[in-house]
């Protein structure tokens, strides 16, 4: 394998991985402020990627559409936490899953409703599309250069809104004692369909700029909510800096373990089942990472015990 | 009588009344439904004991579903095609034989549970929700991605396989097998409950310390809890496989451990028989709701939503009166 195909699986990885996080930075605020397991966090990225697939589709202007998938997703935030998911603050674990799982069916069977069971295919823009020269000679697509950009900024936001402003403040406070703040006159609810809606447009946002690389289709955003929880296992429950440590991990085990997987058992073995062997052990590598780290930190990287 | 019993009683005969109906008015179709709606109880029965007696919301049931009907597929797979599984130093070969596939199918789902349960149980809440899911997925990711039993595709096994004294292929006498199982499962579960080690669980659900402080491991009542649940789980996907004659990944699908779940909620959480009433129910809606819309799953969802929001308790909790029993 050459340095120059290496690096550009490294670049994939850090790809996929500042995607991750975005799902993972809303599921893990979630969790933090209101102490609530969101299973419908993938249909908040399926909504994303639709709402701009269709935007696209419309105007032909790939901005809007991400404007778009901002909106619709942040918009189905605070609907359904302000219908459904403000009943289940005060419920146990189970009835959160089962209430978030009965959403997933009505969304993923709505948009397969009004979309029909075909996906949909969001364009890259033109100017975007060709590869870009990065320093070395190395040839990398644009558009996925400029994803690892928009996810870092965003990261660097969100950083910021939560150290910096009013309402990081009170994010951070109702992470420590909900009651209190409450008590001291912030508007409980008010935050916490803030927080959701900030959520779920994060969401939205990772489905279209990752619509525009796959195909956009019903059921695509339950297996990066599956991700986004090993994301968040590994990194800690709540904590932002554990869900972008994370991230980048698990983006990077899960795109170097299939390249690199299949070669290192090639080493010592006849060529299709180093394949068959690589590429059955790296469908389960960022799992071997979960367990590894619960082996040593069962509250993950930086969760708190 | 207490109502529930009366309710439990009710639920127990539905089926193979129902099955005798269908029967008498032959209709094989019915009765394969019926035998659908008795193996998805039995998988949740399996759950119940962890989720329902040990409080431990497992997300990744599935995969003790699809090691079980891979243990049947993978087992019958080498015996119709007449390859030894394994051929090396000691020769293993294939069998159609379904007592030898139970047991396999239940070794082979109370290791995975062991080994699934020693990591995950280090954690709890919610940790252990999105733990049990993930191992749940690795299996389904794995199934998908090694190709010497069908991959994506799965495997058809052409014929079902054999239990001494039956025809196995007549829908009635599957049914039968099925349906005995689940009863001597569900005897079991309800000893169980009341045996020292489940009312130990029970306890360690609701206050883990102070079974810790009588001296009492709660780390190892919900391990052992959560293998045998994950074996019996592991059994019904071994009956699941030979009731559909094909085994695929979709066995190891993270929805088909929330159907788990719904099946115990829509019945009644804690209950024996919740997962009984919630299977048959659950059965039920798809078999009403799927003629009258491609899209009947949004009915499934919304009724789940209101049993959730609304109705807690399930079925057994609306009929019978909110209160578990304590018999």
């Amino acid at each position: 394998m050459t340095p120059i195909l290496l690096i550009e699986q490294v670049l994939n990885g850090l790809q996929s991985g500042i995607m991750l996080f975005l799902m993972a930075a809303g599921l893990t605020l979630i969790f933090g402020v209101m102490g609530l397991i969101n299973l419908a966090h993938g249909s908040l990225y399926m909504i994303g990627a639709f709402a701009a697939a269709a935007v696209a589709g419309w105007t032909g202007s790939f901005t809007l559409a991400l404007a778009a998938a901002l909106a619709a997703a942040a918009l189905a935030g605070c609907i359904i936490e302000m219908v459904v998911i403000r009943r289940l603050y005060d419920r146990d674990h189970l009835d959160q899953v089962l209430a978030t799982f009965a959403l997933i069916l009505i969304f993923s069977e709505g948009t397969r409703w009004l979309f029909g069971s075909f996906p949909l295919y969001l364009d890259v823009p033109a100017a975007l599309s060709g590869p870009v020269r990065l320093p070395g000679g190395i040839l990398y697509p644009s558009y996925r250069l400029l994803i690892i950009v928009i996810g870092l900024l965003i990261a660097f936001g969100l950083f910021q809104l939560i150290a910096r402003t009013r309402i990081g403040i009170q994010i951070r406070a109702g992470e420590s004692d909900r009651e209190m703040i409450g008590a001291l006159g912030v508007d409980i609810s008010r935050l916490y369909t803030i927080v959701f809606a900030l959520g779920a447009a994060l969401a939205g946002l990772a489905g279209a700029l990752v619509g525009a690389i796959q195909s956009v289709q019903v059921g695509m955003g339950e297996p990066v909510l599956i991700l986004a929880f090993v994301v968040i296992v590994i990194g800690g429950i709540g904590s932002i800096k554990g869900a972008l440590v994370g991230a980048l991990l698990v983006g990077l085990t899960d795109t170097l373990g299939g390249v690199l997987l299949p070669l290192l058992f090639g080493l010592f073995m006849d060529p299709s089942s180093a394949t068959t062997i690589g590429s059955a052990l790296a469908s389960m590598s960022i799992y071997i990472l979960m367990a590894l780290v619960l082996l040593f930190r069962p509250t993950g990287l930086y969760g708190r015990a | 009588m207490r109502r529930e019993t009366i309710l439990n009683a009710v639920l127990y005969l539905a089926m193979p009344v129902a099955a005798a109906l269908a029967f008498a008015m032959d209709e094989p179709f019915l009765i394969t439904l019926i035998t659908r709606a008795a193996i998805f109880a039995l998988a949740a029965v399996g759950l119940n004991l962890a989720l329902g007696l040990g409080g431990l919301v497992s997300l990744g049931h599935a995969a003790f579903f699809g090691i079980g009907g891979y243990a049947m597929g993978i087992l019958a797979h080498h015996a119709q095609t007449y390859s030894p599984m394994i051929d090396s130093w000691i020769v293993i070969e294939g069998t159609k034989s379904m007592p030898v596939i139970w047991l396999v199918a239940v070794v082979t789902s109370a290791l995975a549970a062991l080994a699934i349960g020693a990591l995950s149980l280090r954690t709890s809440g919610v940790y252990f929700i999105m733990i049990t899911l993930a191992f749940g997925q690795m299996f389904y990711y794995f199934a998908i991605s090694w190709p010497a039993y069908g991959g994506e595709d799965g495997l058809s096994i052409y014929v079902r396989n054999s239990f001494p004294g039956l025809n196995t292929l007549d829908p009635m006498q599957f049914f039968v097998l099925v349906f005995v199982i689940l009863s001597a499962v569900l005897w079991w579960m309800g000893r169980l409950a009341r045996a020292p080690f489940g009312l130990a669980l029970s306890a360690a659900r609701q206050n883990a310390e102070r079974v810790e402080t009588v001296g009492l491991g709660p780390f190892r009542l919900r391990l052992v809890a959560f293998v045998i649940s994950g074996a019996v789980t592991g059994l019904a996907g071994a009956l699941f496989a030979d009731l559909n004659r094909f085994v695929s990944p979709t066995m190891f699908s993270w929805q088909m451990s929330g159907e788990f779940i719904v099946f115990i909620v829509l019945g009644g959480v804690g209950r024996l028989f919740g997962p009984v009433a919630g299977a048959m129910l659950f059965v039920l809606l798809e078999y009403l709701l799927s003629p009258l819309s491609e899209f009947w799953l949004i009915y499934v969802g919304a009724i789940l939503l209101l049993v959730v929001l609304f109705a807690r308790g399930g079925l057994i909790g609306s009929l019978a009166g909110r209160e578990v029993a304590h018999d």
